[in-house]
């Protein structure tokens, strides 16, 4: 669905992304590990438009999108949930749902009725504002929104930051039955490791803006030489 | 009894057409956090070219609708050619940009209109209305003003409220990198917000100067006073422009009927002082330690 | 053989009052003999470019060095003007005009103070805001009091005459008497010269380097140890000062004082030449001063040219410099005076590079500070650290 070939980013003189090559298939969740600074973040806002690329090309179905700007994005049907979230916190909670909506041209109530009946939290919530909710309705939030456009590609920026591990799990679990029920591909940029490598299908490990390993979130979890150098569990 | 009646109509009237600009001056501060100094000076030319197409026999109405419509265009090219450039940029440089535009402006207009007072006239009464046997100080005009005033705050909350270009308008105006990410076109918002903006500031320029004088400098202290007022509101609030509108509209009627109205405008910058020394956030804020 | 010149050569590196000084005194030699020759007109114009001068060079101080933005720098200069005439209402029986203006000038400290206490806690567009009203404010209140000041009509200047010993000089230096529009415009000068000798040497001081710690960055600045609020309102208060010397002279320039001469007009006439010259330098204020006069003097023409009437013809002046500082704030955020200082410093660049530091003790030119005459330190004003907006 989503094909990353050689993608170089950075700021000034920093660069922050080397010669970076990853794909997300349809289906299954590709999660991309590493520490801090290690450029996941950079990588998902090089992807989504948000950051120029130097080098490199972004694929999604095919066609090349690497010059093509954010705005573009959700019509194209990539989603991005960015790194701390990106609650618009002066709208309501339907409000900001109906954005979601509006980035694919118009709300469908139907859309709408599916985020009701996935978060029953922010059903209960719809006019409240955005700003009174907890850290974990957020995430149910943004998370909903992103679905609101109907995406093939959804990009989750550190969607456990800040969040107890019991939402965690519930978060992690809703979106792996997304995946499995809509054929949804998923880039989960996580630093906690263990979690996402036991919710996700692929892993690919980045460090200092390179790719240090790309394999089977299985045969990741069991390589403890990797676990140890690279992601800290 | 009379004169303190009259004294109260005529700032509610006046404080009507403040909170219209300063409601114009909150929605550009809102979405690109930029105080509009220009927009007094935009007005200005709008208004006098109203009164010029009157003069050439255009109806009230037609030169009316003319100048709202050039005061969208002149709002639009005016932040897409120059404003665009500093957005985001150190706030020193907007305040530096908007005052060359009042100077431009301001100097554009007596060169193409002429620095003559001209009398603005209206097709309604600006005669006092007569209620049990005594005249009070409103008029047909005064009428129109407020009416047309709530219609136009009716019609932008509306818009903001209950259509999608709104909700987009406000996604953008508070968190612009979001509102890309949701395919929200965040610079044809921005371009929008000021040209509706620069709209409403010229209704304020038309209802200012109907029924009386207009000159290129009509509109000088009205920046002044739509600044006052917005702060009063908090700069951020549309509802507390509108407030802070009526507030200072009425103080300054009662300052300029019973002290002078050569001290109007000292008036004004007391009672902004004491705003900003006091309440910096505005009248309705939560919060009183609030940078300004 | 390096002996006397060579210490002079390091005074004049190292010491910018002496340095400041001497340029001073030359220049005042130079308006000396240049102003009997100029005739009156050019004098009239020449004085009104020395307050102009003045004031933009108190405003550049505050602006460009210390980061605060005063609209209301024309309402400073009403002060100063207001003061000087009330003190010259009688004919012949003024006191001494140095005393005159030194009265003036406490007085627009004294109110730089009072505003400069109220603008320290505010930052851009609400400091903007707050000083503009204070533009507007001012004037009327001379049109309330007008018992006391005069009204619309404003207040008359007597001018003493020309002391005796200053019309000898002059007869001695030129062959001719002075006329009154020469000697008006010698005393602006002298002041301006005085004036920007003082802000150089402010601006040089531990006082400048306070402000310009406070303008980049507050934290670091209060870290530190510098007071953020006093270092805000000496600004104001020295900026004010300058203003208040500024307005004495036009108060004595014009010899009537009225509103209508502080109306808007001014004050943003005042941040163009400023924008103009490049924020923070003196040597700026006075480039952006001399463009403003010549195109006070050759707008009219150039709008009669294109065939305007006369009222519009006035109006070309202002909307040129209007126009200018819209596009120095887009293309060249550094003024005049700094597109001339990024070449001067290019130029130094590259000499530093190519020839290697003498032997003779000088340091290398790279590390001396650029020697114009009172360039009030670098011209970065514009792109100050200030936050934007509020939460
Ligand atoms: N706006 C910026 N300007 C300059 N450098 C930046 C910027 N944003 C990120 N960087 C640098 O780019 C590198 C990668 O940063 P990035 O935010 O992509 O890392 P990350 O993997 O998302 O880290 P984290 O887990 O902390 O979110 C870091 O060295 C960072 O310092
Ligand atoms: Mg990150």
């Amino acid at each position: 669905m989503l094909q990353v070939e050689g993608l170089s980013a950075g700021y000034g003189p920093i660069t922050a992304l080397h010669d970076v090559t990853l794909g997300a298939d349809e289906g299954r969740i590709t999660a991309v590990l590493g520490a801090n600074g290690a450029g996941k973040t950079t990588l998902l806002r090089t992807v989504s438009g948000l950051h120029p690329a130097r080098t490199g090309t972004v694929r999604l179905g095919g066609q090349d999108i690497t010059r093509h700007s954010a705005e573009a994005m959700p019509a194209l049907g990539m989603a991005h949930v960015p790194e701390g979230r990106g609650v618009i916190t002066e709208l309501t909670v339907e409000e900001n749902l109906r954005l979601g909506g509006l980035a694919r041209g118009r709300v469908k109530t139907a859309d709408l009725d599916r985020v009701w009946s996935l978060f029953p939290p922010l059903d209960e919530r719809r006019r409240a504002a955005a700003s009174t909710l907890s850290g974990g309705e957020r995430q149910m939030l943004v998370v909903g929104r992103a679905l609101m456009s109907r995406p093939s590609v959804l990009l989750l920026d550190e969607p456990s930051l800040g969040l107890a591990p019991r939402i965690v799990t519930q978060i992690f679990e809703l979106v792996r039955g997304l995946v499995r029920e809509e054929g949804l591909a998923v880039l989960l940029v996580e630093q906690n490791a263990r979690s996402a490598l036991s919710v996700a299908d692929r892993g690919v490990v980045l460090n200092l803006g390179r790719v240090v390993a790309d394999d089977d979130a299985a045969v990741l979890a069991g390589d403890d030489q990797l676990r140890h150098a690279y992601l800290g569990f | 009894m009379q004169q303190l009646v009259n004294t109260a109509l005529g700032g509610i009237t006046l404080g009507m057409v403040f909170a219209a600009f300063a409601l114009a001056l909150v929605m550009i501060w809102r979405s690109t956090r930029i105080v509009n100094f220009a927009q007094a000076a935009m007005a200005m030319v709008t208004t006098m070219l109203a009164l010029s197409l009157i003069e050439r026999g255009w109806s009230y109405w037609a030169a009316f609708l003319a100048a709202l419509a050039t005061g969208f265009v002149l709002g639009a090219v005016i932040e897409r050619t120059l404003v665009r450039r500093v957005e985001g940029g150190p706030e020193l440089n907007a305040v530096i940009l908007t005052l060359g535009l009042f100077i431009v402006l301001t100097a554009g207009a007596e060169i193409v209109f002429g620095s003559d007072y001209r009398s603005f006239p209206v097709p309604f009464s600006l005669s006092g209305t007569e209620i049990g046997g005594t005249t009070y100080a409103l008029t047909g005009f005064d009428i129109f003003t407020v009416v047309a005033v709530l219609v136009t705050m009716g019609l932008l909350l509306a818009l903001f409220q209950f259509t999608d270009i709104g909700l987009r308008m406000r996604a953008a105006a508070h968190q612009q990198e979001v509102a890309r990410l949701l395919g929200v076109k965040v610079g044809r918002m921005l371009t929008l917000g000021w040209a509706l903006a620069a709209v409403v500031g010229s209704l304020s320029g038309l209802l200012i100067g109907g029924g009386s004088l207009v000159h290129p400098h009509y509109m000088e202290s009205v920046v002044v006073f739509g600044f006052v007022a917005a702060v009063l509101g908090g700069l951020d609030s549309p509802a507390g422009a509108v407030v802070g509108g009526l507030l200072l509209g009425v103080t300054l009627s009662f300052v300029s009927g019973y002290v002078g109205s050569g001290l109007v405008a000292l008036a004004a910058l007391v009672v902004l002082v004491v705003v900003l020394m006091v309440r910096p956030g505005g009248l309705f804020s939560a919060t009183t330690a609030r940078r300004v | 053989m390096a002996g006397v010149p060579q210490r002079l050569r390091t005074t004049w590196r190292e010491v910018p009052l002496a340095r400041h000084l001497v340029l001073a005194a030359i220049g005042l030699v130079l308006v000396a003999f240049t102003l009997p020759a100029v005739g009156d007109f050019r004098a009239t114009q020449l004085t009104e470019l020395a307050y102009i001068a003045l004031a933009a060079a108190g405003l550049t101080v505050l602006t460009g060095l210390n980061g605060q933005l005063s609209l209301g720098h024309g309402a400073l200069m009403a002060v100063g003007a207001y003061t000087t005439a009330l003190l010259l209402d009688e004919r012949d029986a003024g006191p001494p005009l140095v005393l005159v203006v030194l009265a003036a000038v406490a007085a627009t400290l004294a109110v730089g103070v009072v505003v400069g206490v109220a603008a320290a806690r505010l930052h851009g567009p609400y400091l903007a805001g707050a000083t503009l009203a204070m533009a507007v404010a001012v004037p009327g209140i001379a049109v309330h009091f007008r018992d006391q000041l005069g009204g619309e009509q404003g207040l008359r200047t007597y001018t003493p005459e020309i002391p005796g010993w200053a019309a000898d000089a002059a007869y001695y230096l030129t062959g001719s008497d002075p006329s009154r529009s020469t000697y008006v415009a010698f005393l602006a000068w002298a002041t301006l010269l005085l004036g920007l000798v003082l802000l150089a040497n402010l601006a040089r001081s531990r006082t400048g380097r306070r402000w310009a710690a406070v303008r980049d960055d507050e934290v670091a600045a209060e870290l530190a140890g510098i007071h953020l609020g006093r270092a805000r309102v000496s600004a104001f208060a020295v900026s004010a000062a300058a203003a208040g010397a500024a307005g004495a002279m036009l108060a004595i320039a014009d010899r009537n004082v009225a509103p209508g001469a502080f109306n808007l007009n001014l004050s943003m006439t005042l941040v163009a030449v400023v924008v103009l010259g490049g924020l923070g330098s003196l040597t700026g204020a006075i480039i952006g001063a001399a463009v403003l006069t010549l195109l006070v003097s050759f707008g009219p023409g150039l709008g009669r040219s294109l065939g305007l009437d006369d009222l519009a013809s006035e109006q070309v002046a202002p909307l040129v410099a209007g126009l200018v500082t819209v596009a120095v704030i887009l293309l060249a955020p550094r003024g005049l005076a700094g597109i001339a200082q990024g070449r001067l410093a290019a130029r130094r660049a590259r000499r530093a590079y190519t020839s290697a530091p003498s032997s003779d003790g000088g340091s290398p030119p790279s590390s001396s500070t650029p020697a114009g005459s009172g360039s009030a330190g670098t011209s970065t004003a514009v792109s100050t650290p200030t936050g934007k907006g509020t939460p």
